[in-house]
């Protein structure tokens, strides 16, 4: 591995992991699509901070730019307080507008300019290590590196800083109002870092896919996790994975490092939207399915506690009087059966011990409309799940 | 300008070009409406973003940049991205909008891998792909117009055979489920029409834009109306039109991309939608607000003045403009605003009271008993 390729690396994970820390809030915050918007109105102020500076890593255009990210922020408010339309119609309406203006911009100045419209979309990750900060002829790396580099270290240092008044406005914003904090003064403060950290990412990854890498990696790990400790050191991990990952299936298509990123974190995301334990996909079905099941078996035990005469209890009769099927009537009597609820005597059923005092307590649960106490009791009562 | 009309008159591909806009920005503007008034404006956006790897694909598989064969890849790909939003959203925690970011981004970053991957393959002819992105309305032809025209039409025709239907979903959804109206089919059809609309307009507007040729025009046309009819024909008048003079503005200057200037003609007319609209517009609010305090000024008088004239048999008694002097918010124009209004009457220095003015007093005093 060349020490470029190493560099290339170092800088896609420096941003994956800048872009986690506040797409992980963006993403509990529910508002995920002003990344989108900041990402692309962002253009106009990259532009004329390029016309100032003619320097893409000059720190003047990425506070010009940041600027117009919260700007945006503030306009999509402005329009969805005036009650004209709703939020995520002002949110579709200014973002396309500044974009267009940038591109307009970046059109009619194309002699001046050497900024291509490919490179604000794509990043140019592959030519980074090209652009070398030298101090007094000492090379001192990447300027990429640094800049990126700076960024993430202002993320982490306030996050941990604000941790908690961020956590507590996140889950309960009333609470953290009562206590004190100030809800604005944290939304601003969040909209400009995130809006810092796309200016400061863009030109690594291009500006439409540092909002994959702001919200598949949170979006991934909250399928994943409850803990947001947890979740933030995920993000960050799986965007790592992502960066580090993309870069050599860029290197073997020889394709774009961005294209090749944002890939890796979709299939990432598809992975853990299957199999992730308790949320993925896969496992919401089965537990649904495993819900219905239980559903007739308790309405099967109510049925037996509710006659006592024997020809409401024979095997064959279920069939005709709970209206079911053949195959899922024997699926519930087995399921029964081997929970030790019910006994089979030449084809009549009738409840066990343990099966009267379960259906004794699942009707108090009903009665009480206490109907998420069942669950506990299935637990208590059941060894085989439905 | 003139140099345009003229080139318009005579110069054929232009002729093309600018009803083929002008087609894609009357159907934007009619299914953009429902996507703004169900709340979805930002679906379009994700869309025609997951519309990119489609047209990638198809091209890696066929070959051709045929850009009907290509539509059908990105109608392909923009569906299954708004199922998994669905999806998304329907069976797991993640809200709408990281449903939406996340297909939007990653469905688009597969797209440019998938480009950039063409884009060094040695033998394709594959430059030209790349115009999906901000879109090229000088290399629509005659046949791309066509099948904009066929998809207008067919959505026009579905939209007034199920009007009834599409009303009742979106204005009360619930209600329209007990009637028996089949919900589901409804928004299956809506969205099915939102994502062919997106995908006809790709060539066009891009993937990037597309969103705001189907939000802008519906919300302007909000603005200046409760009717949806009057709505979606207007989305449609407003849509028809900023193509048309995107396209020309466009055409007329060099290396400008048709995409961003339709944007933002249409994001004019939203301007001035906001603006100047008669009864929802800003302009008109702040005048209401204006005309409420200065009502609410001459009411403060008027009562004031009821609390004097109260005191005497004769309610008409003239009384000395002096004695209002010790009450903040009179004006030698507010006592002519109550002359013009016939509550009062002033003669030399006195003013008095007439029996509407009297009247209009004990109204506001009883409404301040209601509340």
């Amino acid at each position: 591995m060349s020490s470029a390729q190493l560099e290339i690396q170092l800088i896609s994970v420096l941003v994956a992991i800048a872009c986690a820390i506040p797409g992980t809030f963006l993403v509990l915050r529910k508002m995920a699509m002003i990344s989108d918007a900041i990402s692309h109105s962002i253009l106009p102020g990259i532009v004329i901070g390029f016309f100032l500076t003619e320097n893409l890593n000059s720190p003047l255009l990425i506070l010009l730019a940041a600027f117009t990210g919260v700007l945006t922020v503030w306009l999509v408010e402005t329009i969805q307080k005036t009650g004209l339309v709703k939020e995520d119609t002002a949110i579709g309406l200014v973002f396309p507008a500044l974009f267009s203006i940038g591109v307009i911009l970046i059109a009619k100045n194309a002699n001046d300019v050497h900024l291509d419209i490919d490179a604000v979309l794509l990043g140019e990750l592959a030519f980074a290590p090209f652009d070398r900060l030298l101090i007094n002829e000492l090379d001192l790396g990447p300027k990429s590196i640094w800049v990126i580099g700076s960024i993430l270290f202002v993320n982490v240092i306030l996050l941990f800083t604000f941790y908690k008044e961020l956590k507590l406005s996140t889950f309960d914003k009333g609470l953290a109002i009562s206590l004190g904090f100030s809800p604005v003064l944290l939304h601003y403060g969040l909209m400009s870092v995130a809006s810092v950290t796309v200016v400061g990412s863009f030109d690594a990854v291009g500006a439409i896919l540092v909002v994959a890498l702001m919200i598949a990696p949170a979006a991934s790990a909250y399928l994943l996790t409850d803990d947001l400790k947890k979740m933030l050191l995920l993000s960050c991990l799986i965007g790592a994975m992502s960066a580090i990952g993309g870069y050599w299936l860029a290197n073997l298509l020889d394709a774009s490092i961005a294209g090749a990123i944002t890939t890796v974190l979709g299939i990432i995301f598809l992975m853990v939207y299957l199999f992730a334990p308790d949320r993925g996909i896969i496992s919401v079905m089965l537990k649904e399915k495993q819900q219905r099941k239980e559903v007739l078996l308790l309405t099967f035990l109510l049925h037996l506690q509710n006659h006592d005469e024997e020809k409401e209890r024979r095997v064959q009769h279920l069939q005709e009087h709970i209206n079911w099927q053949k195959l899922k009537a024997r699926e519930i009597l087995q399921l029964a059966e081997k929970n030790n609820l019910i006994t089979i005597n030449n084809a009549i059923i009738s409840l066990t011990e343990k099966g009267k005092s379960f259906t004794q307590e699942a009707i108090s649960h009903i009665v009480t409309n206490k109907e998420t106490a069942i669950e506990g009791l299935k637990r208590d009562f059941l060894l085989f799940r439905g | 300008m003139k140099e345009y009309l003229e080139l318009l008159w005579t110069d054929y591909t232009l002729q093309v070009i600018t009803l083929g806009t002008a087609i894609l920005g009357a159907t934007c503007g009619m299914l953009g409406s429902f996507a703004v008034l169900r709340k979805q404006s930002l679906l379009g956006d994700a869309i025609s973003h997951a519309a990119l790897p489609g047209i990638a694909l198809i091209f890696l598989i066929t070959g051709t940049k045929d850009s009907t064969t290509l539509l059908i890849g990105a109608l392909i790909s923009g569906l299954i991205g708004s199922y998994w939003i669905n999806g998304i959203i329907k069976r797991t925690r993640l809200k709408t909008d990281t449903a939406l970011g996340l297909i939007l981004s990653l469905f688009f970053g597969v797209g440019i891998l998938l480009l950039t991957f063409i884009q060094k393959m040695p033998d394709a002819n594959q430059a030209g792909l790349d115009k999906y992105l901000f879109g090229q309305a000088a290399t629509l032809v005659v046949k791309d117009v066509w099948i904009m025209g066929v998809v207008s039409v067919i959505s026009l025709i579905v939209t007034l055979l199920f009007w009834k239907e599409i009303k009742l979903f979106l204005f009360d959804t619930e209600f329209s489920k007990t009637l028996g109206f089949k919900t589901n089919t409804i928004n299956f059809l809506i969205t099915s029409l939102i994502v062919i609309a997106i995908v006809i307009g790709l060539q066009t507007v891009g993937v990037i834009l597309m969103s705001a040729m189907l939000l802008a025009p519906a919300a302007a046309a909000r603005q200046w109306t409760n009717k949806l009819s009057v709505m979606v024909s207007l989305a449609a008048a407003f849509g028809a039109i900023s193509g048309v003079i995107g396209t020309a503005i466009s055409a007329s200057q060099n290396n400008l991309s048709t995409g961003p200037v339709i944007v933002i003609v249409a994001g004019v007319f939203v301007l001035i939608s906001f603006i100047f609209s008669p009864s929802r517009g800003l302009l008109f609010k702040e005048i209401q607000k204006y005309q409420n305090r200065n009502d609410l000024k001459l009411f403060k008088t008027l009562t004031f003045m009821h609390e004097i004239a109260k005191t005497h048999e004769n309610i008409e008694h003239p009384h000395a403009i002096k004695i209002l002097n010790n009450f903040q918010g009179f004006t030698k124009r507010s006592l002519e605003q109550l002359q013009q209004r016939e509550w009062i009457k002033l003669q030399n220095n006195m003013w008095s009271m007439t029996h509407k003015g009297f009247n209009a007093a004990q109204d506001i005093h009883l409404m301040g008993e209601d509340e």
